[in-house]
């Protein structure tokens, strides 16, 4: 940035945005909001169930959740209504 | 007992090849027997970069697959009698790449070498994954630029997680950053993240910086290690990153802006 460009501000500080962004992005994917492999758990936990009990794809879910130090492996089965 | 070390990235294009011939070819002007291996089937490069590319016969798929000797598929560098590649295939796919083969060959190599270069393919596919499996230490190489930033931590990420140190449960991959493509008169001018920036975002100590230059290009032209261009920024840069990696203090270089005239500063340019 020329002497010039300092007075008149026409340019901005571009890598102060990218750093910006990345610290935002960096922490939320460490942090870890999905693992990569929850979607195939999910489906295979789902074939595995409907063998034995009808239920629909929506009815499973699977979240993985961080609490202090350790982390929660939470399955969800929803059974359908006996009638 | 060879230490292997992997030049990773997750990145394309950010200069793996380029440093692996670099920094392989270092270890060996220091005069240890080392070995560096192309991890990228289906895509090889790195006889090039090295410019043996002619003399390529045998691969490490047809030694994985038991069709050579590793003796025979080895080449000796041009200039240094104690480096030698060990190429890929051009014509199959990453599946190629069992763990089993490769964990055989890489067993014998160890025999043979103090050092082990092992030269990943961008992404975190197959082929990455195998060449990391085995790192007692990463070279991560960066560029100052968001996804390359991005990339870089996600492989960390899958270093920490996916290696054999870590499935062992042992002393974890010793990690290293590697700044390429660096330009100090943009950092100044604020248009590129600076090595504390990067360094801060990572959170992996700084290995090398190795400054944007023609000289990279003139190198693989000519099929020659970029350390070997004699007096060049680039050739300084990647001794010094070598002399780190073994243990010396070398200031680091070629990361501040040289002073420009006061009419560059007026008008920019």
């Amino acid at each position: 940035m020329s002497f010039l460009d300092y007075f008149l501000g026409t340019r901005k500080k571009t890598a102060s945005v990218a750093k910006d962004r990345l610290k935002l992005i960096l922490a939320h994917e460490r942090s870890d909001g999905t693992p990569d492999f929850l979607p195939a758990l999910q489906a295979e936990l789902m074939a595995v169930i409907s063998k034995y009990i009808p239920v629909e794809k929506e009815q499973i879910s699977v979240h993985m959740e961080r609490r202090g130090d350790f982390e929660v492996l939470e399955l969800n089965v929803l059974f359908p209504d006996q009638r | 007992m060879a230490q292997t070390i992997v030049v990773t990235s997750g990145k394309g294009g950010v200069g793996k090849t380029t440093t692996s011939a670099a920094f392989a070819s270092g270890l060996a002007l220091r005069g240890h027997r080392t070995v560096v291996i192309d991890f990228d089937v289906g895509l090889r490069n790195l006889d090039l970069v090295m410019g043996c590319e002619r003399r390529v016969v045998y691969d490490f798929i047809n030694v994985i697959h038991g069709e050579a000797r590793l003796q025979q598929a080895l080449i000796r560098d041009r200039t240094l009698d104690n480096l030698y590649i060990l190429p890929t295939s051009q014509t199959r796919d990453k599946e190629a790449l069992s763990a089993e083969g490769v964990a055989r060959v890489m067993a014998e190599l160890q025999q043979e070498f103090d050092y082990i270069v092992c030269d990943s393919p961008a992404g975190i596919e197959t082929g990455a994954l195998r060449a990391l499996y085995h790192a007692d230490a990463a070279i991560v190489v960066t560029n100052p630029e968001v996804s390359s930033v991005r990339d870089s931590d996600r492989i960390l990420g899958i270093l920490a997680a996916r290696s054999k140190r870590a499935e062992e449960g042992r002393e974890p991959v010793q990690e290293h950053l590697l700044l390429t493509r660096y330009s100090p008169k943009r950092v100044q001018e604020g248009e590129m993240l600076s090595l504390e920036d990067v360094k801060e975002l990572l959170r992996v100590p700084l290995l090398g910086v190795i400054p944007e230059s023609p000289v990279i290009l003139q190198a693989s032209n000519q099929g020659i290690p970029a350390i070997h261009m004699k007096g060049s920024d680039v050739a300084q840069a990647y001794e010094d990153t070598v002399a780190r990696f073994l243990g010396e203090e070398r200031p680091l270089r070629f990361v501040q802006q040289e002073k420009s005239s006061f009419f560059k500063r007026l008008f920019g340019g």
